[in-house]
């Protein structure tokens, strides 16, 4: 039962595949999980707006929204109508084919990368070799995209926001991916799937996610501030800061197309949620070995939930950074703290079985950690702001 | 005609392509951007000998492209540093006019 | 070969795009195109690492730094001189001739080439066995070589106090 459970889509799929003939079978299998990848993103896109707003509302002491539908839950049905009949601008001396171009380019890129995630047992729409090196790959194709709407709008807030969310998310690109080299090296491999097999594994009902290791917990962490970063999310939101750039790359877009990068912003959170769930928690491996009997997609939405709401946490605690504190930060912490973390993988590796390599390799990381944001705080370059003028 | 020298055809043009407009364009970055497509091309006729040579698993061909893609960001990073340094001193990026030896 | 006859004049025209428009952006963006475009091929070619790699490198990171460079050097508006240099035909003959030259010879020799092959399978793992054993010391010359221009490149464009002019 639980077995059936847990493949119900797998087995949803064969059935309806095999009532056509032979030749159709693979274009109407690719098409079905097309059509369920964007059916269910979408819906989950709708889902964590409505539990941003509110959040974010109780967060600040106020309600949120409230007015449509019972407790305010039709809210991203309305502001999807809204979006969607409002007037198209486009502005008269902006770049009329690249400014249409940009968000197109920017849905389709984003959306590409869920063909590789696993999302539960046999869950993988493209089960491929290279899937961790994919899916980068589209994630960094997702920057010219930003820059084509920021260039072609020709309003300098759009240009301003577009080179900085570029500039940000090239640097932290390289953090983010070093961080998952770590998780390849444990592994030997660059198939997500391969990833989650081997997470899910138990000892005394726990299982082996890799979060759970040294250098795991810090590529987590590592990987948790340049996805943040990666996504232009708060705190480090300054290609769309409000109070600076009116609404960053996008300030030109009305209508449908903002509903795009709307979209394009929240299912790239989203996907980088899910990878993240499917480097370091395990993927759709259950957190518990007796907890096996729920499905294995369950899991790994739950995971990408969780994630999400700590997106929305984050939000609404900390301030935004300064531009220079954030590439410095970028730079002169991340990417040393990242690098190595690379090398106590291959320590780890090598110290073979036992206890004194988790001794020596979270003595190690603990050290530089500590040392690293001591010095940091203390310099001037991201240190915490010091204001000279207020009293 | 083999598909090994549609590819080859497909490469030479755009080497010949990349090699036009290196040659005749005025702004330095663009004469950058047609140096990149020339190795792309050259990247394109490694990866078609290896494809369709007698010993694909030796891996020689791929590895070659490889390595070359990773020489050409070299390239291109110390490339535009270059222009923008040009950029810098003479306030210009186009090549008619930068003709002087003398910084 | 239908992929491969959709591919080839996409590639082709975001190469010849590149150079041709008048817009500096506009090249950059079409050079994009260009890139994608071969990284496809490559797919086509069963060479998926050598693939994605293209990806992730030309669109994701050289693309974007020649639009930084373009943006920088405040070259995205059109000269009013003109976009093509004054050997421009020079230049082109020597193009074509070129051209010419690789076109005579790739079909000239088209009966010594084999024909079908077996299609490789080659798995990532393999690709990264044979960098680290056989091709370990281009690997190491390689990262010198990133390590060592990406400090040229920094200390190149670095602003210089007062140097400038």
């Amino acid at each position: 039962m639980t077995n059936m459970l847990d493949q119900v889509f797998v087995l949803l799929k064969h059935r309806i595949v095999g009532l056509v003939p032979m030749p159709v079978q693979p274009i109407l299998g690719a098409v079905l999980s097309v059509v369920a990848i964007l059916a269910v993103f979408p819906g989950l896109f709708a889902i964590s707006v409505l539990l941003e707003r509110k959040g974010l509302g109780r967060m600040q002491n106020r309600i949120g929204p409230n007015r449509v539908g019972p407790l305010g839950v039709l809210q991203p049905v309305a502001d999807g109508i809204k979006a969607l009949i409002k007037e198209d601008l486009v502005p008269y001396s902006a770049d009329h084919v690249v400014h249409f171009l940009a968000p197109v380019v920017l849905v389709v890129v984003v959306f590409m990368g869920y063909a590789v995630l696993p999302m539960g047992r046999n869950m993988t729409f493209v089960p491929m070799d290279a899937g961790l090196l994919f899916y980068f790959a589209m994630g960094a194709s997702a920057e010219l995209s930003i820059f084509m709407a920021g260039w072609s709008s020709r309003n300098k807030y759009s240009l301003l926001g577009a080179m900085r969310a570029v500039a940000q998310m090239i640097s932290y690109e390289v953090p983010l991916l070093l961080s998952s080299v770590v998780i390849v090296m444990m592994t030997g491999s660059l198939s997500l799937d391969k990833i989650v097999e081997v997470q899910n594994q138990y000892t005394w009902g726990l299982p082996h996610w890799f979060v759970f290791t040294p250098m795991g917990f810090a590529a987590f962490v590592m990987f948790a501030i340049a996805a943040t970063a990666e996504t232009n999310r708060s705190p480090f939101d300054l290609p769309e800061g409000e109070s600076e750039l009116v609404a960053g790359y996008f300030t030109e877009y009305s209508g449908f197309k903002f509903a795009e990068f709307f979209l394009g912003e929240y299912v790239a959170m989203l996907s980088i949620s899910g990878l993240g769930a499917t480097l370091f928690l395990g993927g759709w491996s259950a957190p518990l070995e007796i907890l096996n009997v729920v499905p294995s997609w369950f899991w790994f939405f739950a995971k990408i939930m969780v994630w999400i709401c700590f997106y929305i946490w984050m939000r609404g605690t900390f301030p935004r950074l300064r531009q220079d504190q954030l590439m410095n930060f970028a730079w002169k912490f991340v990417l040393p703290m990242t690098l190595l973390n690379l090398l106590v993988a291959g320590l780890w590796r090598f110290m073979g079985e036992g206890w004194l390599r988790w001794v020596v390799c979270s003595a190690i990381l603990l050290a530089a950690y500590v040392l690293g944001g001591r010095i940091g705080m203390r310099s001037k370059k991201f240190g915490p702001r010091s204001y000279r003028y207020a009293e | 005609m083999s598909p090994l020298s549609c590819y080859l055809l497909v490469a030479a043009l755009l080497f010949a392509v990349g090699l036009a407009g290196a040659l005749t364009r005025r702004n330095a970055i663009l004469v950058l951007i047609g140096i990149e497509l020339m190795l792309n091309a050259a990247n394109l006729n490694l990866i078609a000998f290896w494809r369709y040579g007698p010993h694909p698993e030796a891996l020689t061909g791929l590895m070659f492209a490889v390595f070359s893609i990773a020489v050409a960001a070299a390239e291109a990073a110390v490339g535009l540093g270059l222009v923008i340094s040009i950029y810098r001193h003479l306030r210009t990026v186009d090549l008619d006019e930068i003709s002087r030896m003398k910084g | 070969m239908v992929i491969f006859a959709i591919l080839a004049p996409l590639t082709v025209a975001g190469g010849l795009a590149a150079v041709m428009l008048r817009n500096t952006v506009h090249c950059a963006l079409a050079v994009a195109v260009a890139f994608a475009g071969l990284a496809l091929l490559f797919l086509q070619l069963n060479a998926q690492f050598a693939g994605f790699a293209q990806i992730l490198v030309y669109v994701g990171a050289v693309a974007i730094l020649v639009v930084f460079a373009i943006l920088l050097t405040r070259s995205s508006e059109t000269p009013a001189t003109g976009v093509f240099s004054k050997t421009w035909l020079t230049g082109l003959v020597i193009a074509a001739a070129v051209f010419a030259v690789l076109a005579w010879a790739v079909l000239g020799s088209r009966t010594a080439l084999p024909h079908e092959q077996i299609e490789p399978q080659i798995a990532v793992a393999q690709i990264g066995y044979a960098l680290m054993g056989r091709y370990v010391l281009p690997l190491e010359i390689v990262a010198v070589l990133l390590t060592a221009s990406m400090i040229g490149a920094v200390i190149v464009a670095m602003y210089e106090k007062g140097g400038a002019k």
